[in-house]
């Protein structure tokens, strides 16, 4: 079977070669981009504009936007038809393609973010590691950990109070010079789609802004998110663990970090929904010779997944939520998950609704997501790929918590 | 122990000595030699002409035996569109297995297995188009590309690397013209390269050796002595999709507004 045949239904008049190539796995490849360059967004609020009362969110956001990192790249390479040569995008980069810039751009954005991290995080990694080495006699474990923490301090054991400024500084620079490369990251995550001239709907200078802006708008409601569930996960251990703060403590924090976080979420929802309502208005307005095809997909084929999933309870719905005065953890959680499913949504409706019509502005295109695989293909590119995708940043997530404890004080 | 004004000042004359000797050589470049000996390679273009296609379909059955692209796959190398025109100004298409097997029967598919009857008497025109690719002067392919698996060549051809290729599938998303599609054998991306190796050993493409009614006929745009060449020159063709900026070279005789 020709790839994309099992889950592409035709109707009326397309080119013989057309099917839906770019699936699920290129819908979550954006949105976990944008997931990324958003909680780095969020923790760059307080270490670049000092917008103290986000100092409890900003390092969670930081190691969270570190384990959504290597996921960024997962959905590429399981849609590749030839993901052992994934690396040549890297090796051999071809400079007039959007995507051969992926390679240097993930790269720097990795390596600022890890050196962020590591001058967060040094004293702690020193204070392990002196302390694991103190005690005489180590389990496996105990030795693993030990060589694990002392090879991540680097040989750099001064934690004395100049060292420590120097690393704030150090923090602070790294931050800035991250956000513009966030921006970047998943600016031209938008590029990739919006320089397509050959795809109407995607054809637009406007795709990398409105890109990014939904990207922070996603990835600050999913650090809202995380963060409620890790700190309701905390307080149920609280009563368990003497060392964790007291019950009543947890709660005034979480409930003052999410109020704060909320309002920035707030501000670039508003921004995002703008900007892709004026694009929307903006084709309406010029009519080009595509707009009667587009206008079809938009109003009628896609009008439940647009206006309904998307503007309405992925938009509309949070705003309300998040406006209404004395904002509950519990209204934050579905106004949260709303806007991720809102974010997800455009993400679809771009990606996929961008393939629904054909080339030749004759016919149209269905996609079916493979629930139950057949075979390999159906499982990368149907539910199964997706929910993997979307798992593995919450396990990196785990793990990474090991090493790099979020709520712990470090400075 | 040096200082840093003297270790500027050094580099900068060490940087510029070196600048000098290295400018006086010239890079070797074979394109500029060529160029030099006065011989002009081909610049391969297609004509077709859609007065003379009868939607028998053969050209897609020999490209397809002659490229290995599989027989019952549903992609293909080239295809051919059947266009009926009724007097209500509606236009249906259609082209069933990209016409391999020709058009076989008189109703227009409309996808989900759904045939729609076009009555004889409210056709006001009707007429068959053949498509292949376009072998585009601004190939939007050989630009998105991500590591250079497609190219084009010095004589117009964009062709396609099938061991470097990724299968990343951007440049069937940025082909206006719907002609790219994954191999499903080599799982990479495929499209037709007008014979490459038929055409460059002097033969005719496999399309053309199969069209007994001669729409179709690949020439050689540099020489002004080749008939193709001389009815691009003279002729009023047309080309698809020129509003994409891609400067198509497949060029069409009797082409339609209703051509999509």
């Amino acid at each position: 079977m020709v790839h994309g045949e099992a889950w592409t239904l035709k109707e009326f008049f397309t080119y013989p070669n057309e099917y839906i190539y770019w699936t699920i796995q290129i819908v979550m490849y954006p949105f976990m981009t944008g997931l990324v360059a958003g909680a780095f967004v969020l923790s760059s609020l307080y270490h670049v504009f000092g917008v103290k009362q986000l100092k409890g969110i900003a390092r969670f956001s930081l190691v969270f936007s570190f384990a959504l990192l290597p996921v960024a790249m997962l959905p590429l390479m399981l849609h590749l038809q030839q993901p052992l040569r994934g690396i040549e995008v890297m090796l051999t980069p071809h400079f007039t393609s959007a995507i051969a810039a992926f390679g240097i751009v993930f790269t720097t954005y990795g390596m600022i973010v890890a050196s962020e991290l590591w001058f967060v995080y040094r004293k702690h990694f020193v204070e392990t590691a002196l302390a694991l080495k103190a005690k005489e006699r180590r389990g496996a474990g105990e030795q693993f950990a030990c060589l694990l923490f002392s090879a991540l301090t680097m040989g750099a054991y001064d934690v004395s109070h100049e060292a420590l400024e120097a690393d704030e500084r150090a923090v602070k620079k790294l931050a800035a010079a991250g956000i513009p490369v966030a921006c970047f990251l998943h600016g031209y995550a938008g590029f990739i789609f919006g320089s397509v001239k050959a795809n109407a709907l995607w054809m637009t200078p406007l795709m990398p802004v409105i890109f990014i802006c939904s990207a922070v708008v996603s990835g600050i409601a999913l650090c809202i998110l995380t963060y409620i569930v890790t700190m309701e996960i905390r307080k149920a251990l609280a009563a368990r663990r003497p060392e964790l703060p007291s019950k009543e403590e947890l709660k005034s924090a979480e409930s003052q970090v999410v109020v704060m976080t909320s309002r920035y979420l707030l501000m670039f929802m508003v921004a995002a929904i703008t900007l892709e309502l004026l694009d929307l208005v903006f084709r309406g307005y010029t009519a080009v010779k595509s707009w009667d095809i587009l206008r079809s997909v938009i109003y009628e084929r896609d009008f439940v997944n647009i206006f309904v999933v998307q503007y309405g309870l992925g938009n509309l719905v949070p705003l309300v939520l998040f406006l209404v005065p004395g904002l509950t953890i519990r209204r934050a959680i579905l106004g949260t998950a709303l806007v991720l499913l809102g974010v997800f949504m455009m993400r679809w409706n771009v990606v996929i609704g961008g393939q629904a019509f054909s080339s030749s502005f004759s016919g149209f295109m269905h996609y079916t997501l493979p629930i139950w695989p057949d075979s390999m293909e159906t499982f990368k590119e149907g539910l199964g790929g997706a929910l993997l995708v979307a798992v593995v940043p919450f396990c990196l997530f785990w793990i990474l918590n090991k090493v790099m404890p979020v709520f712990k004080e470090t400075h | 122990m040096i200082d840093r004004r003297t270790f500027c000042k050094n580099t900068l004359l060490i940087a510029g000595g070196l600048a000098l000797p290295l400018s006086a050589l010239e890079l070797f470049d074979p394109k500029r030699l060529l160029a030099e000996k006065d011989q002009k390679g081909a610049r391969w273009v297609f004509l077709v002409d859609t007065r003379k296609c009868v939607g028998c379909g053969f050209c897609v059955k020999g490209c397809k035996v002659e490229n290995e692209v599989p027989y019952d796959a549903n992609v293909t190398r080239t295809w051919v569109e059947r266009y009926l025109v009724t007097s209500d100004s509606k236009t249906h298409i259609d082209s069933p297995k990209g016409a391999r097997d020709g058009f076989p029967r008189k109703e227009v598919e409309i996808g989900h297995g759904k045939l729609e009857e076009v009555r004889d008497e409210d056709l006001e025109k009707a007429f068959f188009v053949p498509k292949l690719c376009n072998q585009c002067d601004n190939p939007p392919c050989v630009q998105v590309c991500p590591v250079g698996a497609t190219y084009q060549t010095e004589d117009g051809v964009v062709l396609v690397d099938r061991s470097w290729c990724i299968g990343c599938g951007y440049c069937i998303m940025g082909c206006p013209y719907g002609v790219r599609f994954f191999h499903p054998v080599y799982h990479v991306a495929d499209k037709c390269n007008f014979c490459y190796h038929r055409i460059s050993k002097g033969m005719q493409t496999a399309c053309v050796d199969s069209c007994a009614f001669g729409a179709r006929r690949i020439g050689n745009l540099r020489d002004p002595e080749d008939p193709v060449t001389k009815v691009i020159m003279t002729e009023r063709v047309n080309v698809l999709k020129e509003e994409y900026g891609t400067k198509p070279q497949v060029f069409y005789l009797g082409l339609s507004k209703e051509v999509k």
